[in-house]
C-alpha cells in the first residue's frame, strides 16, 4: 500500500512565506533598529585604542570579580588584540551582548508569567522542551527569509536559542521563594504585585542571574554557528578557516571564543553571588 | 477578667475542607462523619470540622492540639490565608468570610498582625526593613515607617539592630523581629502560629514570659497556637483543645485540667504532666543551718532563734542525715536539763532522692509543715524542700495556680 507523504515541509514553508509576507512592515522595522544598534556597538567599541577598552573591561572586571579574573581578561584580551583578532572579537561581543538584552528582555518577564499561572507555564513550558530539543542550525533558516543574510539574522536565531535558560530559571528562582515567605507577605495584605517586587523577586534574583549566565554562553556559541547565515566576527573566521582548511586560523578564532566565554562566565556568575542573601 | 469584655471574634460552624469536592465532605460532616471516615470515602481532608467558639477582646486565646488537628489551619481561617469552606467569623460585628478581595486586603493589613513558627523573616531586607513591612504595603510615608519600626524594636528588645540582616541573628532574635514586624502595624488581633516552638527551651520560657509582660501594656486579642500544654496553661486566660479537625474542650487552664472534657482530653492532660521532668533538686534549698545529735538542747534553740524556724535537720559530722528536732521537744529537753538531743530527734520526711519528680512530694507536703530532706546516694543532706519553694516550682511549672490568669489579664 502506498500510503502518501504528509506534506510537512511544504506546511512550513507556506506558513513561513505568509508570516514573512504579513510582518514585512514589521520586519523591516526591527531588521533596521536592531542594524542599527549593531553598528553603533561595533564602531563604539572600535573608537577609542583597544588598550583603552581592555582597561576599561579589566577595571570592570577587577570591581565585580576581584584581581584574578582582572589579571586574566588583561593577558586574554590582550592576546585578542595581538593575534589581529580584535576587530571580529568585538564584533562577537556586540552580537551576544544584543542577543542577551533582548533574550532577557523577552524571557524574564514570560518566566514571570509561568510562575505565576498555571496556564501560562502549561503553554510555555512545552514550547520551551521543543525549543532547545530543536537543533540550534534549524533557526537558522527561518531567519533569513525574516531579515536576511547578516548579523541581524544571527542576533533572532541566537535570541530565540539563547532565551530558554532565562525564562526557565526565572521561573524555578520565583517558585523556589519559601512558601511561609509567601505567607507572611500575604498575610501582611501584599497585593500580587507587591508580593513579587518586594519578595518574589529579590529572593529570585540569584537564580536569574544563573539563568541570565547561562543565556550568555549559549548566545556565544549560537553567533558562532550563525556565521553561516552572514553573523561576522569570530564564529566568521571559524567559518572562513573552515573553507578554506586552515587549522591555524580555526584554532585561533576558537581559543578566542573560548577567552571571551570566560571572561564572561567568571563575570556574572560573581554577579550572581553577590546576589544571594545570607540564608537564615 | 476578659470574658467581662465584648466579643472580639465569634466564629460559628467554621469548616475548612481541603481538596476539590468539599460539598461530598460538608455533606458527611453533617452526618457526623469523623475525619478519617471523610477522608477514607472521599479523599477530601478535613482542616477544621464546624468549630464554634469566641475571642473575647483583650485575652490570650490559646489553641493547643498536637500535629495534624488542624490549629493551623483554623488560625489561617481567621484571617483567609486558608479560604473557608463553610460557617462565619464575625469580627467586631463583620462577617469576614464575605469580604472582597480590596476590604480582606484593607483588613489583613490594619486588624491583623501575623507571627510564624519559623519566622518567615525576609532575608534580603534588614531588621528594620522587614520590621517595617507591613507599613511599606499600606503606603505609610518612609519617615512614620521608620519611626514606628523603631519603635516595635525597641519593645521587643532589639534596639542597636536596625541594620543586621535576618541571617546575622539567633533563633530567639529572629522571632523577636517577628513579633516587631506584626507590632509594627499595630493590629487589633496577633495571630501566633507556633511562635515559639522552634526555640530552644530556655528562650521559649524568655519569650513566653516577654509576651505575657508586653500584653500586660498592650492589650491586644492573641490567639496563640502551641502543641505544648505547659506553654497554653502559662500563657492563656483560656484554652481551645482541637483533635481531628474538631474542638474537644474549651476552658481555662484550670478547667482543662480538673475537669477535662474528654478522655482524649484527659490523657492528653495526662501524658503532658508525665512527661514532666521537673525534678525536687529544681526546688530544694541548702539548708543554712543545722543541728548535730551532740549539740545541747539549749544550743539548738538558739540557732532556731536565729533563723527563725520552729525545726532544724539534724545531721551527723559526716553531713548525712539523722531527723529532724522540733523547737517544743528541744524545750522540753532543755528544762528536763538533757545534755545533748539525741533523745529527741525524729525520723521527719522519709529522705528523697535529689531527680525525684517534683509531684511525688504533692502529696507529702500537703499534710504535713515538715522541710522534705534530699539526701546523695549516701546519705548525705543536699536540701530540702519546704511547702512553699514546691508551690512555687510547681507554679512557674505549670502554672496551675487559678490567680495567675486572673492576673496576666489584669
Amino acid at each position: 500500500m502506498d500510503i502518501p507523504q504528509l506534506p510537512l515541509a511544504e506546511w512550513i514553508d507556506s506558513g513561513l512565506e505568509g508570516l514573512t509576507d504579513q510582518f514585512a512592515g514589521a520586519t523591516r522595522a526591527i531588521s533596521n533598529v536592531i542594524e542599527t544598534g549593531i553598528d553603533a556597538t561595533v564602531s563604539g567599541l572600535m573608537w577609542p585604542q583597544p588598550w583603552v577598552v581592555i582597561g576599561i573591561f579589566t577595571l570592570i572586571a577587577w570591581r565585580i570579580a576581584g584581581f584574578r579574573v582582572a589579571l586574566f581578561t588583561v593577558l586574554g584580551l590582550g592576546l585578542l588584540w595581538n593575534l589581529q583578532l580584535w576587530y571580529p572579537t568585538m564584533q562577537t561581543l556586540t552580537l551576544v551582548t544584543i542577543a542577551t538584552l533582548i533574550a532577557v528582555a523577552i524571557g524574564t518577564p514570560l518566566g514571570v508569567l509561568a510562575a505565576l499561572s498555571r496556564n501560562a507555564y502549561r503553554v510555555i513550558f512545552p514550547i520551551l522542551d521543543f525549543m532547545q530539543t530543536m537543533p540550534a542550525f534549524v533557526y537558522l533558516i527561518p531567519a533569513i527569509p525574516f531579515f536576511g543574510l547578516g548579523p541581524v539574522s544571527a542576533v533572532f536565531s541566537t535570541v530565540i536559542f539563547a532565551m530558554p535558560p532565562a525564562i526557565r530559571l526565572t521561573t524555578l528562582g520565583i517558585r523556589q521563594v519559601p512558601p511561609d515567605l509567601v505567607e507572611a507577605a500575604d498575610a501582611f495584605g501584599s497585593t500580587k504585585a507587591q508580593k513579587l517586587i518586594k519578595v518574589q523577586l529579590p529572593l529570585a534574583v540569584p537564580t536569574i542571574m544563573a539563568g541570565i549566565n547561562q543565556t550568555i554562553m549559549l548566545a556565544l556559541s549560537m553567533v558562532v554557528i550563525a556565521a553561516m547565515i552572514g553573523a561576522e566576527g569570530l564564529g566568521g573566521k571559524v567559518w572562513t578557516a573552515i573553507q578554506r582548511n586552515e587549522a591555524g586560523m580555526g584554532f585561533q578564532a576558537g581559543i578566542a571564543v573560548v577567552i571571551l566565554a570566560m571572561i564572561l562566565d567568571r563575570i556574572t556568575q560573581r554577579i550572581a553571588r553577590a546576589n544571594k542573601p545570607a540564608q537564615t | 477578667m476578659p470574658s467581662d469584655q465584648p466579643l472580639k471574634i465569634a466564629v460559628r460552624d467554621l469548616t475548612k475542607v481541603f481538596g476539590s469536592e468539599p460539598d461530598k465532605a460538608l455533606a458527611l460532616l453533617n452526618e457526623g462523619k469523623t475525619k478519617q471516615e471523610i477522608y477514607e470515602k472521599t479523599g477530601q481532608a478535613v482542616g477544621v470540622a464546624k468549630a464554634t467558639f469566641g475571642v473575647y477582646e483583650g485575652e490570650t486565646l490559646v489553641i493547643m492540639g498536637l500535629s495534624g488537628s488542624g490549629k493551623s489551619s483554623l488560625i489561617r481561617c481567621i484571617n483567609r490565608l486558608n479560604e473557608p469552606t463553610a460557617g462565619e467569623i464575625i469580627l467586631d460585628g463583620q462577617d469576614i468570610t464575605k469580604l472582597h478581595q480590596k476590604d480582606l486586603l484593607s483588613l489583613r493589613r490594619k486588624r491583623f498582625g501575623m507571627v510564624f513558627q519559623h519566622f518567615a523573616l525576609f532575608p534580603h531586607r534588614s531588621i528594620r526593613s522587614n520590621t517595617e513591612y507591613g507599613l511599606e504595603i499600606q503606603g505609610v510615608a518612609a519617615e512614620e515607617r521608620r519611626e514606628r519600626a523603631l519603635k516595635a524594636l525597641k519593645q521587643v528588645g532589639l534596639e542597636g539592630w536596625e541594620d543586621a540582616l535576618p541571617g546575622q541573628l539567633s533563633g530567639g532574635m529572629q522571632q523577636r523581629v517577628g513579633l516587631a514586624r506584626a507590632l509594627a502595624v499595630d493590629p487589633d488581633i496577633l495571630l501566633m502560629d507556633e511562635a515559639f516552638s522552634a526555640l530552644d527551651p530556655l528562650i521559649r520560657r524568655d519569650m513566653q514570659q516577654e509576651l505575657v509582660a508586653l500584653q500586660g501594656e498592650m492589650h491586644k486579642t492573641i490567639i496563640f497556637i502551641t502543641h505544648d500544654l505547659d506553654e497554653a496553661l502559662f500563657l492563656g486566660n483560656r484554652i481551645v483543645l482541637m483533635k481531628d479537625a474538631r474542638i474537644e474542650q474549651i476552658g481555662t487552664a484550670e478547667e482543662i485540667l480538673s475537669s477535662p472534657a474528654t478522655p482524649y482530653v484527659e490523657r492528653f492532660v495526662e501524658e503532658v504532666d508525665k512527661s514532666k521532668v521537673l525534678t525536687v533538686s529544681a526546688v530544694m534549698q541548702r539548708p543554712r543551718t543545722v543541728a548535730y545529735p551532740a549539740d545541747g538542747p539549749r544550743t539548738v534553740l538558739r540557732k532556731m532563734e536565729e533563723e527563725g524556724f520552729s525545726l532544724l535537720c539534724v545531721v551527723d559530722t559526716d553531713h548525712r542525715h539523722r531527723g529532724v528536732v522540733r523547737d517544743a521537744s528541744a524545750l522540753q529537753s532543755a528544762q528536763r536539763g538533757d545534755k545533748t538531743i539525741m533523745s529527741i530527734i525524729e525520723p521527719g520526711i522519709a529522705p528523697l532522692a535529689p531527680d525525684a519528680p517534683l509531684r511525688d512530694l504533692v502529696p507529702v507536703l500537703a499534710e504535713t509543715p515538715m522541710p522534705a530532706p534530699v539526701v546523695d546516694e549516701r546519705g548525705k543532706l543536699l536540701g530540702v524542700v519546704v511547702r512553699a519553694s514546691l508551690l512555687r516550682g510547681l507554679a512557674t511549672g505549670i502554672a496551675v495556680s487559678g490567680a495567675e490568669p486572673t492576673e496576666k489579664a489584669a
